[in-house]
């Protein structure tokens, strides 16, 4: 099953690098992983989308407990949460798509943030589905470029990751 | 102070005996600074595995981290094979390793490796310190991290330019970090329902591994052991946390464990495991061990080895002393006690197993058994050696045939395997006890892993007794391969072996050859009773024998192959 994983972590070189080794080293899946600073310049907060059995992502929360510099591990999918992910699509904007792409955009809630005679690129937020049915919806052969941050979750309401 | 005074006044603070180490480049003024004072001690080894197998038998034979110092580049390299074989174990060791100035880094400089990168996967921490205003804190935090919760081994890398920088040096009393704290008591509540579940059992069983030494809770396990009255067994980690020479102790179990533990690990009804982790090695095929139906209660420091490999029933996550005196606490005052009636018949069916006696051989034979040598070895140190082993054959007779009665001192790679790891291994554990008698039980090939130290024995006078089991092959390779490989004997053979006599007199000490049964016993009489050399016993051995009981891999723990 799909889970999405948020760990709170000391703002260190090398913390990444230790997250991303774990799962390496034990074979876990990494479907999407973000990680920023926070508004606190000493913690990183990292986004992972895994996926495993109940065993499995109880290891990896425990494993991620284990290392040094995490603070705090919490698996968003255990109860109400909101995720999103940014998209750029740079896709072909001309003759009769130049319409079409504007108006697609628009119904996915998008933003041309880029123009040019050929080509617009569109900036979209949603949820990773969302943002693979706006792929879906325009004609394939018409994107030219895509690029993904992969999903960032927080909990909805008082579920608060923080220390 | 600069960077070097500050490392060596860390040491000097944490009460550290011995360093060991090997100099180098980048390290030269941490040398420079060890050699200006007398309070740390420093042993050169002949090569950096060997410091850190010298400084891991230390911790192990202590309740003390062992410390050890390298340069950069082949000297972390070299190294990894030792941290690797700690951090499997859980041993606290704090590495520091030299590293090109801060500038360099990246430049692929001489004698330059991403150190923290190299290591990361086999040490519990790592630090690279950039600034030698973080120095001090930074050794806190590394001895701090390597001792307590589970421990383990922690590299603190520093750049040759920090040793010369300088500042004002404060070593902190204590140290609290965020992100870091272990868990010490178990949660009474499960502790509570484990000793219901004990006192429900009608076949109960008690497995415990490297954990109660570690966490110095054999005293606190040999309590309730006796107190229930309930059968136990340890893992080869474990050995010697509960006494072997006690009628509950079933012996070791696993791969090569009795048959009496293995049977009754499969067939108990509650289960109640104490600082171990149900490895393959331990458990065998993890679907057979499930076919039987069993309440298990685990203890453990680390949450992450409860339910890893086996699902758990009551998991406590604690310090396994203090989850056994709470458990010990409430059981004393409580009116609860164990069913004296299926516990009866529990034990008749255990002696029944015991009493197939899985460990005999053939001690008539005109050839020396490996396992005749390790029970006279046994008897003529009383039980009483610190005994350090090598990987294969040798190790499981050792672990089979010794009886450990007390922790910490049977000193051996379980987790990793390392083959080369008895010879330094034992260099650390004399050093620690220089009184005490010292076996470093081997094989010809293990032995020649690591041979090089066999100069530091001399430099340091450490009168180890090597016991050299040689039956001119990787043992252990050869039982797989005649068993599983239909007697194709692969690159087992160790040919063009050195005079193990002529090379131990090499190097300054006193070698012997034993050939037959009858010189096994005065042989190691006398190598005893010589208090000041190292002996080489170079014992030949019979090339065919196997180790038995064993549970062949991917089978369950109760199909074992016997003698």
């Amino acid at each position: 099953m799909r889970h999405i994983v948020s760990v709170l972590l000391e703002n260190e070189a090398g913390a990444l690098s230790r997250v991303s080794g774990l799962f390496s080293a034990r074979g876990y899946n990494i479907e999407s992983l973000t990680v920023a600073p926070t508004e606190d310049a000493t913690l990183s907060r990292m986004t992972i989308v895994t996926s495993g059995s109940d065993e499995v992502i109880e290891q990896i929360t425990k494993q991620l407990n284990k290392l040094v510099d995490v603070v705090k591990v919490v698996d968003l999918s255990d109860g109400e949460h909101i995720e999103r992910e940014l998209m750029l699509v740079k896709v072909r904007a001309v003759g009769k798509d130049r319409e079409e792409m504007k108006r697609m955009a628009d119904i996915f809630r998008g933003r041309i943030i880029d123009v040019t005679d050929k080509d617009y690129t569109i900036e979209l937020t949603g949820t990773g589905s969302k943002l693979d049915a706006f792929l879906k919806a325009i004609d394939r052969s018409a994107i030219l470029e895509t690029v993904r941050t992969g999903a960032s979750g927080i909990g909805r309401g008082d579920r608060l990751l923080r220390i | 102070m600069t960077g070097a005074e500050i490392v060596v006044h860390c040491l000097q603070a944490e009460g550290v005996e011995y360093v060991f180490g090997y100099p180098g480049g980048a390290v030269l003024f941490l040398y420079d600074e060890l050699f200006k004072q007398d309070k740390v001690k420093h042993v050169l080894v002949r090569h950096e595995q060997g410091a850190i197998h010298a400084a891991d038998g230390y911790a192990r034979s202590t309740t003390k981290p062992g410390v050890a110092l390298v340069t950069s580049g082949p000297g972390v390299t070299n190294a990894v094979t030792g941290i690797a074989t700690a951090y499997m174990d859980s041993i606290p060791l704090v590495i520091l390793t030299g590293q090109v100035p801060t500038q360099a880094i990246g430049e692929d400089a001489f004698q330059e490796c991403d150190t923290v990168g190299i290591t990361r996967p086999c040490v519990k921490h790592n630090f690279l310190v950039k600034d030698v205003k973080d120095l001090a804190e930074t050794i806190k935090k590394a001895f701090y991290i390597a001792s307590t919760g589970r421990p383990g081994p922690v590299v603190v890398d520093i750049p040759k330019d920090v040793t010369t920088h300088k500042t004002e040096f404060h070593y902190p009393e204590k140290i609290s970090m965020r992100s870091y704290n272990p868990v010490t008591k178990g949660h009474s509540g499960q502790i509570k329902r484990a000793i219901q579940a004990l006192m429900e059992a009608k076949r109960p069983m008690i497995y415990t591994g490297g954990g109660v030494i570690l966490g110095d809770a054999a005293p606190q396990l040999t309590k309730l052991v006796r107190l229930l009255g309930f059968p136990c067994t340890n893992t080869l980690m474990g050995l010697g946390g509960y006494p072997a020479t006690d009628q509950h102790f079933l012996g070791m179990l696993g791969m090569h464990g009795t048959y009496e533990a293995n049977m009754a690990m499969q067939h108990c009804d509650v289960l109640l495991a104490i600082g171990a982790r149900f490895d393959d090695r331990v458990i065998g095929n993890p679907k057979h061990f499930f076919e039987e139906p069993r309440t298990i209660i685990h203890v453990d420091i680390d949450p992450s080895s409860i339910s890893k490999r086996v699902k758990v029933d009551v998991p406590i996550v604690g310090n396994v002393r203090e989850v056994l005196e709470e458990l010990l606490r409430q059981l004393e005052s409580s009116q609860a006690r164990p069913d004296t009636e299926a516990l009866k018949a529990w034990w008749t069916q255990i002696e029944l197993w015991r009493g197939r006696d899985c460990l005999k051989y053939d001690r008539a034979s005109p050839i020396i058994k490996p396992q005749y040598v390790i029970q006279k070895l046994y008897e003529v140190t009383g039980g009483n050696a610190y005994v350090t082993s090598d990987v294969g054959q040798h190790q499981m007779w050792a672990a089979q045939f010794y009886k450990f009665d007390q922790p910490r001192r049977w000193i051996n790679s379980g987790g990793l395997g390392t083959m080369g790891f008895g010879l330094p291994a034992a260099v650390g554990v004399q050093l620690a006890h220089p009184e005490a008698p010292v076996a470093c039980v081997t094989g010809e090939a293990s032995i020649q892993m690591c041979i090089q130290e066999l100069s530091t024995c001399k430099q340091y006078r450490l009168p180890i007794k090597i016991v050299n089991l040689n039956n001119r092959y990787m043992g252990m390779v050869r039982q797989w391969q005649q068993f599983f490989h239909g007697n194709r004997y692969a690159e087992s053979y160790m040919d063009a072996l050195p005079d193990f006599v002529k090379l131990a007199e090499s190097y300054g000490h006193v070698g012997m050859r034993i050939e037959r049964p009858d010189d096994v016993e005065p042989a190691l009489r006398e190598a005893f009773s010589r208090k000041k050399d190292l002996v080489f016993m170079d014992f030949t051995t019979d090339q065919t024998e196997n180790v038995f009981p064993m549970v062949p891999g991917g089978k369950g723990l109760s199909e074992m192959i016997l003698v």
